[in-house]
């Protein structure tokens, strides 16, 4: 089985978020970079899982310039095969599903996976429009999958529950949590990484569709305001009459 | 402007979250409204209360299939001349506008928080809640996909016309051979009253003072990460980076330290309440109200508070 899973880059959780340039750029001063989680610890693993079981071949693709270098290598010290960089700045998520979609056309693979999110712009657009570019079923929100020959069955999430379908390859599926756990590369994956494949390809013709013009920063939280322990007559009055909440 | 709108109806209801879409689209132009499932007249009727003029609906397709809705979405834009697509950011949104999106070659914005501002770029949550980012569209036809709860609702008077639509949908994806429904009756993403608890609660068995609470209030129960890891509670309860992100009026947090991880799903909250029994918790630093307290002794309190001003009210 061939897959492909698309890995973004994204700020460490933990990054603080600033913006430069009159607050149109990320200011990316001091910010450590980390393969987006969704598609590290559920798309990714999830499929390397399955070639463990069913044989086949892991590819990565990223959309983005020489800096991702590092959190590609991460994804083939984790077990992917190769990697592929279409060699451009992230635009939007059309230019990006686009440039993803083409890659897949002339290569040709049985699964494309996502994760469900990236944690900086939080978009969940890339792989319904890879699927649509493709003319492939989409499940998105897919908490586990399971391969017999070259039908699948996934749970996925839907409004007010989950469902369990099932289809044949190929498609493209969007990784939420559950789909599998996260790993932790060793020193073997590390050292082997360095000599995989990363394949850099110019990036294809497209238009943005959208541009992020500006950002701003929420107003700082005002101070803690503490209720006793024994007064939980304050604490509604509060929510109550000064928040209006409830 | 003609805008088109799509909501999932799949639960035979009109939700929360479709009224609001509903309304927002209705505050940009006139707003029809796309939909599918078996739902009767009546429910949809509705609409009418939240500004929609027209309602189509399709009553043939009956599943979430993303292929099949974006293709009766296209369908229904191209009947009414849309130039603006709204749906909410909830799992069918995610999963159908970007297709919609796509095939179109129209800008996406997903996430919207607000209206389209007079320079027509729309405020969306980035960053996990951390900052907001202004989005130009730069086609002629737009799709918006609105963050449940981010403009809230008010029903008024109207009438909306109902129709039935038929479209070309094209194959089907998937069969879907399972559906589990989750139990309760607020759905969480939609919710405006949270009461969350963590691993301070000690285990499933105590659950039972934070459903009484969030019963009092009407509100919709959720839980941090390890308390949904480890089985004591559904895991779509899970808010958090890796849950859902929710941004309800209020959200009662209890027996959870607060996580940078935590907070990533719920920053977008208007009002934080956090009942911790250790100070230094990091949670409080993001909290509007604060209780230094255990949660075995300050829900129930709090529950007969609650109680006592519904009473009065």
């Amino acid at each position: 089985m061939k897959l492909l899973v698309c890995i973004s880059k994204s700020p460490d959780t933990t990054s603080k978020i600033d913006f430069t340039n009159n607050y149109t750029e990320f200011n990316e001063a001091g910010v450590q970079y980390i393969v987006n989680p969704y598609d590290e610890w559920y798309a990714l693993v999830r499929a390397l899982e399955l070639k463990e079981q069913n044989g086949g071949s892991v590819t990565t693709i990223t959309v983005g310039t020489a800096n991702d270098d590092a959190i590609i290598r991460k994804a083939l010290a984790i077990g992917a095969d190769n990697a592929v960089r279409i060699d451009a700045a992230a635009g939007d998520a059309y230019f990006t599903a686009f440039q993803i979609a083409e890659y897949a056309k002339v290569n040709g693979f049985d699964i494309v996976f996502t994760g469900k999110e990236t944690i900086n712009y939080n978009g969940s657009q890339v792989g319904g429009m890879i699927a649509e570019l493709l003319d492939q079923p989409f499940v998105s929100l897919a908490t586990s999958l399971e391969m017999n020959g070259n039908t699948a069955t996934i749970s996925k999430e839907m409004v007010g529950g989950d469902e369990v379908v099932e289809l044949s390859t190929p498609f493209v599926v969007s990784a939420a949590k559950g789909m599998a756990e996260q790993r932790i590369p060793n020193m073997r994956g590390i050292m082997a990484a360095r000599t995989k494949p990363l394949e850099v390809i110019p990036a294809a013709a497209c238009d943005h569709l959208v541009v992020f013009e500006s950002y701003e920063l929420p107003a700082a939280k005002s101070a803690c305001k503490y209720v006793d322990a024994d007064n939980m007559a304050e604490l509604v009055s509060l929510l109550h009459n000064e928040a209006k909440v409830i | 402007m003609s805008v088109l709108v799509y909501i999932d109806t799949l639960s035979g209801k009109v939700t929360k979250s479709a009224m609001e879409a509903v309304q927002y689209g209705s505050m940009i132009g006139e707003t029809t409204v796309v939909t599918n499932g078996s739902i009767s007249d009546g429910e949809l009727a509705k609409l009418g209360g939240v500004g929609a003029q027209k309602i189509l609906v399709n009553r043939a397709l009956t599943s979430t299939d993303a292929a099949q809705v974006s293709r009766l979405v296209k369908a229904a834009a191209s009947s009414v001349n849309a130039t603006t697509i709204v749906f909410s950011q909830d799992l069918t949104g995610k999963a159908v506008a970007p297709r919609v999106s796509a095939s179109l070659k129209a800008g996406l914005v997903s996430g919207a928080i607000a209206l389209p501002q007079s320079d027509g770029s729309v405020p969306v949550n980035v960053f996990s809640g951390k900052a907001v980012g202004k989005v130009n569209v730069k086609t002629a036809i737009k799709v918006i996909a609105l963050t449940p709860n981010a403009v809230g609702v008010k029903p008024g008077e109207g009438n909306a016309v109902v129709e039935e639509f038929s479209a070309d949908l094209g194959e089907v994806s998937y069969t879907v051979k399972e559906i589990k429904k989750q139990e309760g009756d607020v759905l969480l993403p939609e919710a405006e009253l949270v009461v969350s608890a963590g691993r301070g609660l000690k285990g499933p068995e105590n659950w039972g003072i934070v459903e009484d609470l969030a019963k009092s209030l009407g509100a919709a129960t959720a839980c941090s990460r390890p308390v949904a890891d480890i089985g004591w509670r559904p895991h779509h309860e899970h808010v958090g980076q890796t849950g859902v992100a929710i941004r309800p009026n209020l959200y009662i947090a209890a027996g959870i330290s607060g996580a940078i991880q935590h907070l990533a799903g719920v920053n977008g909250s208007k009002v934080i309440v956090v009942i911790n029994t250790d100070p230094e918790a990091p949670f409080f630093k993001a909290a509007d109200y604060g209780v230094i307290g255990d949660a075995f002794e300050v829900l129930p309190k709090l529950t007969a508070e609650i109680n006592k001003l519904k009473a009065q009210n």
